[in-house]
């Protein structure tokens, strides 16, 4: 009997001594993708402390929940993620195990940003024959500046939300951001031109939003399903069917494996353009205004 | 001191729930007042965002009737992309149906050819557990069918329930358990059955394992897995590496305790876990575990000198240590093309108490103390997309136990022939491809030394299917 109590006093001790942990000084914030990580920065400043979860070389649908990040979910006062089941296989553990009620679901410090943009791709029938797809529509939201300004907005307003002390400065900057982000939405716009009505074709679904925006045509995608890599069979169908009206260029996000791209670039003489696709994928891409100049940078440097 | 224990949890409980007092009420109206001020910003941007988007949606609806009319003169559109359609997303149309939990069903089956009756099977040198050990009936087997159903219960808890339909038409409730959302501090409790969270495996659902089956180590010492009807506190420290105390405390209803009719908790579990990256490719977690059961009558079947079969039973405490370590590698932390996953695991046990002998016959009872070991490490390696490698190794040192009616002379040591000194050991080789996230076809080959006199040659292969819920799994 006395090793259970010991046990039990141990614990009360211990929980005893945490109650009294003092305020933090920056708002400390866990983003899921480096996009996201980027867009806090850029709206809270030297106000937030941020922690990215994943980098942009990896496919953030399959991160495994790695105990460095349970421990970031612990400490964090405000988690920023993609959402429409993006994170689905990793960020419900880091939520649940994280012994911290203010990032829950529901709470202010739990931000997501695809339920605020019109989603493209939402299927009106979902089955998993069909790859794995997301029921709640595609969720690479990113590359279309015109969302990253709504996101803005409303992530502005929680971050002033989670650190109220603050709301001036984060409305301030949010402001800044908006002006900025718009000028630049303008130059984009006006540069991209010549790629409107671009054909290409894709690896995974995730340059929707991008090809929406700048009016560029999806003809096909490498894999046959989402996350379903190409068989041989399909890759010679694929082939075939592009030969007869071939893609201008070739998208590759620096995620991905470069093999089935490049395979199918020297079959149909199209060129393969890599694209940073998240801030940090190329040198350039160092921040979201440099992930959308080099973007376009390289889709016209492939258009020549 | 039997006193304290409802002093200290009631202790525990209440510095979790209680808000920190001091700190409200030194908070100023200037502080609700920014608060308020904030709110008001948050929905003046919720219904900025809104007009942004009904704007974004205008425009999209008159750029799609601008380019409708003249689409048609150039190539067809592709049928490989379907268009966006405007409709709510499924299953979220009725109230009635929108608080369905997550459910998932997996299902597991396997084919395997045994160079050994597998009636036979037995780990030497240790005392069996009731269940848990060896690789199964021969030829085809329909394993578990694995139903979870899972959910957010309210904004204060979490509940899970796993219920695995076997083979044989029966039902285990694997895992019913409880979890707290709304404490903070890092504070977690768990309530119910569920995985104990002693060493790494034991928390893993099969259907997530590496092999078809479970280390010989966990197997021996565990029953295969630990199920603990109790209770289970966490808490994670606010570090940037993951530093993880826990302790839980059940009934020892399940391996190596056993259900006792007693008030007394008898399965009690001490841990710690230690996690970090290294690189960005790298990371890794430690863990130390302490198990300490109680056992009434453990009864397991063996028999004596003269080959008559007998029951004997173990009374007494069951103590196991458990030293941890995993370790995943993948380029940039992406596991899409290559991962590598190293894990191996450590445990001693010793038991002390009372060893009944030929508990329905002679019923000859003296004083049990061992103390064995075993550990396992293993290795996986995604060589290329979807296709995965396996490599592991088990090893037992069972000791030789001092058995008291031995040492008095009572029984000869033949009389235990279980209990015999022997270092059981296996290899084993794995390979498995994964079709997609949720479906694994596998093929393990095992050179099985459990037994003390001839080698197992296992054979099985196995499919998981997952349906349902996608699931997220720890590391």
């Amino acid at each position: 009997m006395f090793k259970h109590n010991c046990t039990l006093l141990a614990l009360a001790t211990v929980s005893l001594c945490v109650g009294a942990l003092p305020a933090q000084a920056a708002v400390k914030v866990l983003a899921t993708t480096p996009d996201w990580g980027a867009l806090v920065t850029e709206l809270g400043g030297d106000k937030v402390n941020v922690y990215t979860a994943t980098s942009a070389f990896q496919d953030v649908h399959r991160v495994d929940a790695k105990p460095s990040l349970v421990a970031r979910a612990r400490t964090a006062d405000l988690v920023v993620a993609t959402g429409a089941d993006l994170e689905i296989g990793w960020m419900p553990v880091l939520l649940q195990d994280s012994g911290n009620s203010k990032i829950q679901p529901g709470s202010p410090g739990y931000f997501e940003a695809a339920p605020l943009v019109h989603l493209l791709e939402v299927p009106s029938a979902v089955d998993r024959s069909m790859g794995d797809i997301h029921p709640l529509g595609n969720p690479h939201v990113t590359l279309d500046p015109r969302n990253i300004a709504i996101i803005a907005r409303a992530l502005a307003a929680r971050l002033a939300l989670v650190d109220s002390a603050n709301a001036a400065y984060y409305a301030a900057r949010g402001e800044d951001f908006q002006t900025r982000w718009q000028q630049a939405n303008e130059r984009w716009q006006a540069r991209a031109a010549p790629l409107k009505g671009v054909g290409v074709v894709v690896i995974h679904r995730d340059q929707a939003y991008l090809c929406n925006w700048l009016g560029m045509k999806e003809i096909a995608s490498i894999e046959p399903k989402p996350g379903v890599p190409p068989s041989a069979g399909y890759l010679a169908e694929l082939v075939t069917k592009l030969a007869a009206a071939p893609p201008k260029m070739i998208l590759r996000n620096a995620y991905n494996d470069p093999r089935a791209a490049d395979w199918l670039a020297q079959r149909i003489h199209a060129p393969v353009v890599l694209l940073p696709y998240s801030v940090g994928g190329t040198p350039e891409a160092k921040d979201l205004f440099g992930l959308f100049d080099d973007t376009i940078n390289r889709l016209l440097a492939a258009l020549k | 001191m039997a006193k304290l224990t409802p002093i200290a949890g009631a202790i525990v409980f209440g510095c979790l729930l209680l808000p920190n007092v001091g700190q409200a009420a030194t908070d100023d109206v200037a502080a609700l007042r920014s608060e308020l001020e904030a709110l008001k910003t948050d929905y003046t941007a919720r219904v900025q965002a809104l007009e942004a988007r009904i704007k974004q949606l205008e425009s999209a609806v008159a750029t799609a009737q601008l380019e409708r009319p003249g689409a048609t003169p150039g190539t067809p559109a592709p049928p490989a992309f379907p268009q966006p359609s405007p409709v709510a997303p499924p299953g979220k149309s009725g109230s009635a149906t929108a608080f369905n939990p997550a459910i998932s069903m997996i299902l597991t089956g396997n084919y395997a050819s045994l160079s050994q009756d597998p009636a036979t099977y037995r780990v030497a040198g240790f005392i069996p557990p009731p269940s848990g050990e060896g690789p199964g009936a021969r030829s085809f087997n329909l394993d578990e069918s694995e139903l979870t159903v899972a959910s957010n219960v309210d904004p204060y808890f979490f509940g899970n329930v796993t219920a695995a339909i076997q083979g044989n038409n029966s039902i285990d409730i694997e895992e019913a358990y409880f979890k707290t959302i709304a404490l903070n501090n890092g504070f977690t409790i768990k309530g119910g059955r569920f995985f104990s969270a002693t060493g790494y495996l034991n928390e893993i659902h099969s259907h997530n394992w590496d092999f078809v089956d479970q280390p010989l180590v966990y197997q021996v010492f565990l029953g295969g897995q630990l199920a603990q009807d109790g209770a289970q506190i966490r808490w994670l420290a606010p570090t940037d590496y993951f530093i993880e105390l826990g302790a839980e405390a059940g009934s020892g209803r399940s391996f190596p305790g056993t259900q006792r009719n007693s008030n007394s908790l008898a399965s009690d579990a001490l841990f710690v876990h230690l996690g970090g990256d290294v690189g960005d490719s790298t990371s890794w977690r430690l863990g130390a575990s302490w198990l300490d059961a109680q056992s009434t009558r453990r009864a397991y079947d063996d028999v004596d000198q003269s080959g008559n079969a007998l029951t004997n039973a173990f009374t007494g405490t069951s103590r196991t240590w458990i030293a941890d370590g995993t370790l995943k590698w993948a380029p940039h932390g992406d596991p899409t093309y290559h991962q590598f996953k190293l894990q191996g695991e450590y445990m001693r046990r010793t038991e002390s108490g009372q060893l009944a002998f030929d508990v329905t016959g002679r019923n000859l009872t003296g004083e049990y103390d061992s103390s064995q070991s075993g550990w396992y490490v293993q290795a996986a390696y995604e060589f290329m997309q979807r296709w995965r490698a396996g490599l592991r190794y088990d090893s037992m040192q069972s000791g030789t136990p001092s058995i008291g009616l031995v040492h008095l002379g009572l029984l000869p040591s033949t009389a235990f022939p279980s209990l015999a000194s022997a270092s059981p050991e296996r290899t084993t080789i794995m390979v498995d491809w994964s079709l997609s996230e949720f479906s694994r076809l596998r093929a393990q080959y095992a050179w099985d030394d459990a037994r003390a006199t001839e080698r197992d040659r296992q054979l099985l292969l196995q499919y998981i299917l997952a349906m349902g819920a996608h699931g997220a799994h720890k590391f």
